[in-house]
């Protein structure tokens, strides 16, 4: 790993002007950003710790919205969100291992935008809205392809606020080895109808599968689905599965978060 | 002896605690990365990124002037050394020797596998080392890269120029059975073929290599501290053949080593580095492999193509088998690499089956990839899966049960000791015997009512059998010399009896998981009659314990353990001569129990601390005929490999809309002779069962076609996790013991990893069967959800 | 260089550090603690678990100066005060639950938060529970069987002799 400073700002006002700095980066649970810098594929001249700053962290609902701090740990999130919306909650309690959920937040893991990730879908079918020191973004503008999103540079998220939907479940088929999503699907009903979002197996990152939204939007069953199917073309294929296994997985995952949720 | 009592006395056959627990449950283990010299540097190696180039330029001077660096290593300052060498010779089918290639420490003109090393930077820091290795600047021409192996037999580009072939040779055997083979074939009322990949894996374990080399300049004397299943085999390679160092100045220890699994038998590169870096510096250098690292230096295993072919008479009677493999040696030959295919693996072609006529035909092939050598079973896995699976795919074309096929043609409880037709003669064995016990175990008769309650949740579950043999502590020497082998494949062991009764053994087995300084103490416990806690086990370092080969191929019990018994009887018999002089008895009416001497028909007694105290203060002492002292070493070397051998039942559940295979259970029943711990045999059943089954549906060491390692992190190298299994049911029982072995034992640490894959892919393949997919006929491992369902697409 | 102070098993531990210096070279190199394990660099084996202010993490996914001033306990740190064996560690020498050692100080931290959160977990959820945590001899069997054990879930005789 290459040289650097760290610095551990108590405050979001200095955490902003710290990362103004020449080289400088967000450091949040690490759990992506040090495997990273190990691998010298990130090189940071200056690392500024979200983890001394209270306001950035915590989980409150109110008037249907679910609010989390962006260094929230996904541990706390599994705790903390089951009262108020459960498939968020079990996502989070999903996520890599104890050890990994006890450090990772919900900040690092939506600015990352891994195409395997598990939130970013989260974000996506639910509609959230992700807060940074500068505006709010909602998560349809906010990401924009592989580990790619709005954010700009020395831009943090603090808080990201998900609309509770009446209903909602999250399947995940693992990737053997990383145990990432090797295609997972996030289902939400909300009064206004259906969002389905799909991680782990488009090209261009976490998606929405529109054409199921309307089919479950009119009969919110795994039923609606039966004639629909999405194309493996546009999928990633790697060692642990093709495209059209992926294209394939996505939509028994939609018909199986549907009955779950 | 009844159970309670043996198990109360803590010798032979209880399942006494492991001692070594305490140190490692406190954190006090002491691994090769645990030791820092003063005043040691740090190694980091520079590798090669591309599988296969040509070395053009290294320009290190920027390198050498930042901070810290020592000295940056390139080929150039290793000329006077040797080859990394090869242990095992293989003769191929024409009588010509093995084609064996120079391995370098450092590349030499080309690099032939990613992680190749190609110069080493030398600091103060490890941090300033790996900054200083991105100042180094190499110029490299990249070559095609040698990936498919029958097309890099065909023709086209060389790994190695020199050879000219990338054919390293090509084996028969028996090469005389060839002719009779066919003309079986020809006759054969029925022939069930195969084609299948035995994946290419990485060992693993969980402590990565690490090597620390030490010099002493006013002695000459050389110290290599490295992560080793067998110090004494590395200070002969490296010392004789590599750096030219005599042994009296060479050390090598292996202390407290986190696992091996083969992958630590060899010697490697970075182990002739240190000890060479640390003699031209004049300071201690350190190398610790990163988990990357490993994925590209370790030695790798398995990678066999395989297409088997089974002929059977008209009423099912195996008559004839035949195999052509492709076996994937990597660009350089590991230390015991060729034997691997060969005698490993063609010996063991028989089985558990009477087929009378065999012939095993293996290509071994230079490609641009990591080396392979033994890995867990090394030969005899990839033996047992090919005809495991064969066989049941013949049941299924010949429409008869896989049980039975197997019991119609297993060698016969009277028939041993027998003799196959690939050379080897089988002691012991039942084999109906272990597979009984197996089909109570495994609860086969209620299968059916599982199946259907699966079937309600929308499951396809299956049921898999496999047998398997396997041949362990490989000996003995003089056979094993001629077969090709350049070292001796006997045990040592040196016990020191000191002189207040407690007992030092100093083995040359070594032990990194299979609880030696438990098992090896139970038995001199047990041979002289004082508690276990009188006696300690030193293995490891080449400077105290006498000359042997280490542990590897489950050998260390019934090879190691035999060498100590040896030594422990002449212990004996001379303990008995004191005894003797002491009670002015004869020699021959000394008893020893419990411990204790006495003289038959007589109640006069002396306790074991009576005798030992005299050889070390022999005041009242027969020092005519005896000399003082009770020390003793002994050499073992077997007469005979020994045969395990057993019945595995594995229970799966396929999602049919995922592809998705789930264990749901598996059973092992086992004949590994004698018993020492039935606790620790049991364990090294668990982990190899864990590995079997993790090559069977979980690991796969990938290679994309330019030589790129894409399965190079446990991102990608599915590791086996605890939620991967169920609880596993194991037994022992079925016992018929060594006959060849004082301790009448036959090695237990190969056997999990060898029986369980094809138990597993055959279990797929029932429940795909039974889920009406009858148009799949093989999977290759690892049976990945999404190959299991692209198998299950027409 | 910043000097960084941490409580690690109950002692003040100071040692000079870089930015980059990872917990567990803190704790190998700065405390000379070398029971926490390094087995891989992407973070996935669990080699290196401790428990920084009570919580099970990667030691080597965290950097030392992040948690300065925090309360680390490590393998060390787990025995009795008189040397002897606390009942988890006792239950994974009873069932055998090791065998080269190497993982197994992650795996007794990682099993030690499970039981804290969880005082009598499932075979199930302790598998799953151990995840993060690799162990390449025992195949697990022996461990689920320990943390069972230390829980109180079978009888703390003869698990691993029956
Ligand atoms: C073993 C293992 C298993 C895992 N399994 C999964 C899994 O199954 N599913 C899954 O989704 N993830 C998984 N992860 C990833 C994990 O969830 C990470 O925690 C997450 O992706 C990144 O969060 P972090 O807080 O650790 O971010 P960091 O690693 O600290 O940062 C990641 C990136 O985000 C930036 N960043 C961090 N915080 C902010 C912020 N507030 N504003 C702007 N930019 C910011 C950083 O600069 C960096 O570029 C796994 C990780 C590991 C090590
Ligand atoms: S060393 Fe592997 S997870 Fe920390
Ligand atoms: S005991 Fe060796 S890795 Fe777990």
């Amino acid at each position: 790993m290459q040289s650097f400073d760290l610095v551990k700002p108590s405050t979001l006002a200095e955490a902003v002007s710290a990362l103004a700095a020449d080289g400088a980066q967000a450091l949040s649970g690490g759990q992506t950003l040090i495997p990273v810098m190990k691998q010298r594929l990130a090189a940071p001249s200056v690392l500024v710790s979200l983890g001394g700053i209270a306001e950035m962290r915590g989980v409150a609902a109110a008037q249907g919205v679910l609010r989390i701090g962006a260094a929230t740990p996904h541990a706390a999130v599994a705790r903390e969100a089951a009262a108020h919306y459960p498939a968020l909650a079990k996502l989070a309690g999903g996520i890599g291992d104890p050890a990994v959920r006890n450090r990772g937040t919900i900040g690092g893991s939506l600015a990352n935008n891994d195409p395997s990730a598990c939130y970013p879908s989260a974000a996506l079918a639910s509609g959230a809205t992700i807060v940074t020191n500068r505006r709010q973004i909602a998560a349809d503008d906010f990401f924009q392809g592989l580990f790619t999103t709005a954010l700009q540079e020395g831009e943090i998220i603090t808080e990201v606020q998900f609309p509770i939907p009446e209903r909602a479940a999250y399947v995940k088929f693992e990737q053997p080895a990383s145990r990432f999503a090797l295609t997972a699907v996030f289902v939400a009903k909300y009064a206004n109808g259906v969002r389905v979002a799909v991680t782990g197996a488009s090209n261009d990152g976490v998606l929405r599968w529109k054409a199921a939204e309307e089919r479950l939007s009119a009969n919110f069953s795994a039923s609606a689905l039966s004639d629909l199917n999405l194309s493996g073309a546009d999928m990633m294929a790697d060692l642990h599965g093709s495209g059209d296994y992926r294209a394939h997985l996505a939509k028994v995952l939609t018909g199986r978060a549907v009955a779950a949720s | 002896m009844p159970k309670d009592e043996i198990a109360n006395k803590g010798g032979i056959g209880a399942s006494t605690k492991r001692r070594e627990d305490l140190r490692f449950l406190t954190g006090k283990g002491r691994y090769t990365d645990d030791i820092n010299i003063r005043g040691q540097l740090y190694a980091h190696f520079i590798r090669s990124e591309v599988a296969h180039g040509r070395i053009i330029s290294i320009d290190a001077s920027a390198a050498e002037a930042m901070p810290g660096v020592a000295k940056v290593f390139t080929s150039a300052d290793f000329a006077q050394a040797g080859s990394i060498p090869c242990g095992w010779q293989v003769t191929d089918r024409h009588g010509k020797a093995m084609l064996e290639p120079k391995h370098p420490i450092l590349a030499e003109g080309k690099v032939r596998h990613v992680g190749d090393p190609i110069a080493v930077v030398v600091a103060e820091t490890l941090d300033q080392a790996r900054d200083a290795a991105e100042a180094v600047v190499i110029e490299i021409e990249e070559l095609p890269a040698v990936m498919d192996m029958k097309a890099a037999v065909a023709g086209g580009d060389l790994v190695h120029e020199e050879l000219g072939s990338n054919l390293c040779f090509d084996w028969g055997f028996v090469e005389e059975n060839k002719a009779a083979v066919e003309e079986a074939f020809a006759k054969a009322a029925h022939v069930t073929t195969l084609e299948l990949v035995n994946n290419r894996l990485v060992a693993n374990p969980m402590e990565p290599r690490v090597a620390v080399g030490d010099f002493e300049e006013w002695t000459g004397q050389h110290t290599l501290y490295t992560t080793s299943q067998n110090p004494h085999v590395i200070r002969l390679l490296m010392g004789a053949f590599v750096l030219s160092i005599p042994e009296h100045k060479l050390r090598v220890v292996a202390p407290d080593v986190g696992g091996g699994f083969g992958s630590k038998i060899f010697h490697y590169a970075e182990e002739a580095f240190v000890t060479k870096a640390a003699h031209i510096l004049k300071r201690p250098v350190k190398w610790t492999s990163t988990r990357s690292e490993a994925f590209v230096t370790d030695a790798h295993g398995r990678d066999h193509v395989t297409k088997i072919q089974l002929a059977l008479d008209a009423q099912n009677n195996f008559t004839a088998l035949r195999t052509d493999t492709y076996a994937n040696m990597g660009a350089y030959l590991s230390t015991f690499a060729p034997s691997v295919p060969t005698w490993l693996h063609g010996t063991l072609m028989a089985g558990n089956y009477k087929t009378p006529l065999i012939y095993v035909n293996v290509k071994a092939v230079f490609t641009n990839t990591v080396p392979v050598d033994a890995y867990r079973g090394a030969g005899r896995p990839e033996a047992t899966f090919q005809l495991e699976r064969l066989v049941d795919q013949a049941a299924r074309e010949l429409g008869v049960s896989p049980f039975d096929l197997r019991r119609q043609n297993f060698i016969q409880p009277d028939q041993f000791p027998y003799q196959t037709p690939v050379a080897v003669v089988y002691d012991t064995g039942n084999y109906q015997a272990t597979l009984d016990k197996l089909v109570e175990m495994a609860d086969v008769a209620g299968f059916e009512a599982r199946a259907a309650e699966s079937k309600s949740r929308g499951k396809l579950r299956g049921f898999g059998l496999a047998h398997y043999i396997e041949a362990c502590g490989i000996a003995p020497s003089n056979l094993v010399g001629q077969l090709g082998a350049r070292a001796g494949l006997y045990e040592s062991a040196s016990v020191r009896v000191n002189a207040t009764g407690s007992i030092t053994v100093f083995t040359g087995s070594h032990s990194h998981g299979q609880g030696h300084e438990t098992t090896f103490a139970q038995v001199v416990s047990d041979m002289i009659g004082i508690d276990a806690s009188q006696i300690e086990i030193v293995h490891g370092d080449t400077s105290n314990t006498p000359m042997g080969m280490g542990t590897y191929g489950s050998r260390s019990l019934a090879v190691g353990g035999s060498a100590m018994v040896k030594a422990t009887n002449k212990i004996i018999n001379k303990a008995k001569k004191i005894a003797a002089h002491l009670m002015e008895a004869s020699e021959a009416d000394i008893e020893l129990k419990d411990g204790v001497f006495t003289v038959a028909g007589t109640d006069k007694s002396k306790t074991w601390v009576d005798v030992t105290l005299a050889a070390y203060v022999p005041h009242n002492y027969p020092l005519e005929n005896l000399e003082p002292g009770l020390e003793e070493t002994a050499f073992y070397d077997p007469s005979n490999f020994t045969y395990p051998a057993g019945a595995y039942g594995c229970e799966v559940e396929v999602d049919p809309e995922t592809g998705k295979v789930e264990v749901v259970a598996f059973s092992a029943a086992d004949d590994f002779g004698n018993v020492v711990n039935p606790m620790i045999v049991e364990g090294q059943v668990h982990g190899g069962l864990a590995q079997g089954i993790g090559q069977a549906l979980l690991e796969h060491c990938v290679y994309d076609e330019n030589g790129q390692l894409l399965s190079g992190s446990y991102m990608d190298y599915a590791m086996p996790r605890a939620d991967d299994f169920p609880m596993f049911q194991v037994d022992h029982s079925c016992a018929t013991p060594c006959t060849h072995n004082p301790l009448g034992v036959k090695g237990c640490g190969e056997a999990g990893a060898i029986g369980s894959p094809p138990a597993v892919i055959n279990a797929v393949l029932d429940a795909l069967h039974r889920g009406g997919f009858t148009h799949v006929t093989h999977i290759d491992m690892p049976a990945s959800p999404s190959r299991v369902w692209a198998a299950m697409q027409r | 260089m910043t000097k960084v102070t941490m409580t690690v098993n109950g002692k003040a531990v100071s040692a000079e550090t870089e930015g980059r210096t990872l917990l567990v070279q803190f704790l190998r190199e700065g405390a000379g603690l070398t029971g926490t394990h390094v087995g891989c660099d992407t973070s996935q084996c669990g080699a290196c678990t401790v428990h920084v202010n009570g919580q099970a993490v990667k030691s080597c996914t965290i950097f030392a100066q992040d948690v300065a001033g925090a309360e680390v306990r490590t393998i060390e740190g787990m025995a009795h005060a008189d040397g002897s064996l606390n009942p988890l560690q006792q239950a994974f020498n009873d069932c055998h639950g090791l065998q080269c050692g190497f993982c197994t100080p992650g795996m007794v931290m990682a099993s030690a938060a499970l039981l804290a959160n969880n005082p009598r977990p499932t075979e199930a959820e302790i598998r799953h529970g151990l995840e993060g945590n690799i162990c390449r001899c025992t195949g697990y069997h022996n461990i689920v069987k320990a943390v069972l054990q230390a829980s109180g879930q079978t009888d703390t005789q003869g698990v691993a002799a029956e």
